[in-house]
């Protein structure tokens, strides 16, 4: 196993921490009705996001779904910029116009969350042979669900992503549900990484709640694809530690598997790591997590102080200007 | 409660068209359900609750999950009605019609007219609509697209007892439905409740009835001028009626309860009456069902009007996340007043 330098294993730390504590807050807001609109919270799915991005340039690109928080912060998006959009503010980081399922900042390579399920696998794809055209050595990669595997609009992605050899990681979070829907009612396979074979393609599969496996694994993928020599489709095995979305209180899931998930906490996890390879000391860990905490405060600050949108900009910006 | 109409209950929309498709099936085997999140144990019972509780009488074989496909459920719809079966396919949110167009714009739509008449494709899709802080993707009013396909009908209950009647002549109709429900007017309880929800409730009798396509009702008469809304605009089309009653306006609301067909017949005896017109529509501006009437109307009953037919719909942007902009984008009882008084300057 490669061991990244310690400023990184830091700094994953840290990205899972702003991650866990802004959507803490932000589901608390929700509640508390300060918050508009709907969520789909990321808790316990943070080491993907962190450990993908982790390989990734400013120059780079995601793509992201309905529950786009997480990779959208991962990728740099600012904790504010985030928050203010949530509280649909014209400083949030899409001007309010977005909104929770779509917040993202193309200049820091977080292209605008895609909610439609599967939509945003061709649209990596399209990223994936721009880099290219263009003779970048630039990557994208492409977060999707378990349940995005079964539109049609994967299957095209990814044939033409392998097809062209495109410079694209294809990372299915796999978190055992779709909805309500679990996954062995939905797909006939053991694993997700298993369709990679029918495009051609690497498939791997992956502890997705160990940041560093996930961070090992997409990094060689991440190299491939920037060596030209095409996609590679990662399975991310993860689990939401929370609803599916707003007050979801997952009826249709098994309080013992629960329980099993949350012993393997992505955030303990990698603390158990850090801490039992002596790479940093349970004292530096809270540091970060106070740390961490005092930023979310401010983000939440400048997020309510944040101008609201007038209700005619409604009509800005439905075409692109000169 | 005891009507002319015989015994009744209240009824909200969610529960209206549940009693619906619990009926039809157990009338006829070939009526199934199949869609994302429908039947799930311990799950939600579709996105608004409408088929929970479903598979418990009927099996999983007929309130079937799917995965996320839309092509593949749009077209396994069409495959199945086609072959004898009679399915309702859950859409979850109306957006998501646009991943199924293929299939519903060239097969469904076109199979009975290719075929010279000699198959159909009695289908139902279930699309709840409306912007309701979702932001772009998970708010739109997608009627007026299916409007403009032939073969296709649409239907757009806004009460309980319109949703019960039209759901079940969609489900025995032999031509594809694109059946369009109102989130905010489902009446959804619990954890899948809308806020700012209207969320009507009726009167539904226990004895069974259907309601047949083409024909509106008038939600509320009046005199003066003519407003035809549907969905969740009926309501607001109402009070914007009661507040201008104070004026000494009156105003006469119709609802169409479907839109393919459409029941020009009762639009014009009223624009006779009345000899204006305000169509309110949550569609956007451009190419939408508010556009159509008005020129449906103006062809029909050019001689009668005695001002410009105004369209008070959603302008031409994709649904807005922040809630203030949200507000300015949905028509609301304001713009539609201001409507009102404006034709009434036309003497
Ligand atoms: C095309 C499309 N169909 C359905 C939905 C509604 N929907 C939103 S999230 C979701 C489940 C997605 O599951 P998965 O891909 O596994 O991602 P997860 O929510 O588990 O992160 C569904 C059905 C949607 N947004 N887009
Ligand atoms: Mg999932």
């Amino acid at each position: 196993m490669i061991r990244p330098p310690r400023e990184s294993l830091v700094r994953m730390y840290q990205r899972m921490q702003q991650i866990r504590q802004l959507e803490e807050k932000v589901y608390y807001l929700f509640l508390q009705g300060d918050m508009p609109g709907t969520l789909h919270l990321y808790i316990g799915m943070e080491a993907c996001a962190v450990g993908v991005c982790e390989n990734l340039r400013h120059e780079d690109y995601i793509t992201s779904t309905h529950r786009p928080h997480g990779h959208a912060i991962a990728k740099g998006v600012s904790l504010k910029a985030v928050m203010a959009e949530l509280f649909g503010k014209s400083v949030g980081c899409c001007g309010g116009y977005g909104g929770s399922m779509h917040v993202g900042d193309l200049a820091v390579g977080s292209v605008p969350a895609i909610a439609i399920v599967g939509g945003g696998v061709p649209v990596a794809t399209g990223i994936g042979l721009s880099c290219k055209m263009r003779k970048t050595d630039n990557v994208v990669c492409c977060f999707f669900g378990d349940g995005a595997v079964n539109e049609g609009a994967f299957h095209e992605g990814l044939n033409m992503a392998a097809l062209w050899d495109l410079p694209v990681v294809f990372v299915c979070e796999n978190n055992l549900y779709a909805a309500s829907t679990p996954i062995a009612q939905a797909v006939k396979l053991a694993h997700l990484s298993e369709r990679a074979g029918a495009y051609g393609i690497p498939g791997v599969t992956v502890d997705g709640n160990d940041v560093l496996a996930v961070y090992e694994v997409v990094g060689q993928a991440v190299e491939r694809a920037r060596r030209g020599e095409g996609p590679t489709f990662v399975e991310c095995n993860t689990y939401r530690l929370c609803g599916h979305s707003r007050s979801d209180t997952c009826g249709y899931r098994d309080r013992e598997e629960e329980a099993e998930w949350k012993k393997r906490d992505p955030l303990l996890v990698m603390e158990e790591n850090l801490t039992e390879a002596k790479l940093i000391t349970p004292d530096e860990l809270l540091g970060i997590k106070e740390a961490v905490a005092r930023e979310i405060d401010e983000a939440v600050q400048f997020a309510r102080a944040g101008q609201t949108p007038k209700p005619e900009d409604c009509m800005q910006h439905v075409c692109a200007e000169e | 409660m005891s009507t002319e109409k015989g015994e009744t209950r209240r009824m909200t929309i969610a529960e209206a068209l549940r009693e619906a498709i619990r009926e039809e099936m157990r009338r006829d085997d070939r009526v199934f359900c199949l869609g994302e999140d429908i039947g799930i144990e311990g799950g939600f019972g579709g996105a608004f609750t409408v088929t929970l509780g479903l598979s418990e009488e009927f099996g999983h074989e007929r309130i079937l999950d799917t995965p996320i496909s839309e092509a593949g459920i749009a077209g396994a719809a069409v495959g199945a009605a086609l072959t004898g079966m009679r399915p309702i396919a859950d859409v979850q949110y109306a957006d998501f019609l646009f991943c199924m167009m293929d299939q519903l714009v060239n097969q469904a739509a076109k199979m009975t007219y290719m075929s010279g008449g000699k198959v159909k494709v009695p289908l139902v899709m279930r699309a709840p609509c409306g912007a309701t802080t979702r932001g772009a993707q998970h708010g739109q009013s997608p009627e007026s697209f299916f409007i403009h396909v032939p073969g296709l009908k649409v239907a757009c209950p806004s009460t309980a007892y319109d949703a019960k009647g039209l759901l079940k002549t969609a489900i025995r109709d032999d031509a594809p439905v694109l059946f369009f429900e109102h989130k905010l007017l489902y009446g959804s309880k619990g954890m899948r409740a809308e806020k700012d929800a209207v969320s009507p409730t009726s009167e539904v009798p226990t004895e069974e009835y259907t309601l047949p396509f083409g024909k509106g009702v008038v939600r509320r008469e009046g005199k003066d001028v003519t407003i035809v809304a549907k969905l969740l605009m009926v309501y607001k089309a109402l009070a914007a009626a009661t507040r201008l009653e104070d004026e000494g306006v009156s105003c006469e609301v119709i609802d169409p309860r479907t839109l393919v067909p459409f029941d020009t017949e009762m639009v014009v005896d009223s624009v006779r009456k009345t000899g204006r017109l305000i169509i309110v529509d949550e569609c956007n501006r451009t190419g939408g069902w508010a556009g159509e009437v008005a020129a449906e109307i103006q062809e029909k009953a050019f001689g009668y009007l005695e001002a410009p037919i105004l369209r008070i719909t959603a302008p031409d942007t994709p649904v807005p996340f922040s809630p203030v902009m949200e507000k300015f984008y949905v028509p609301d009882e304001d713009r539609i007043t201001d409507a009102v008084r404006e034709v009434l300057r036309w003497r």
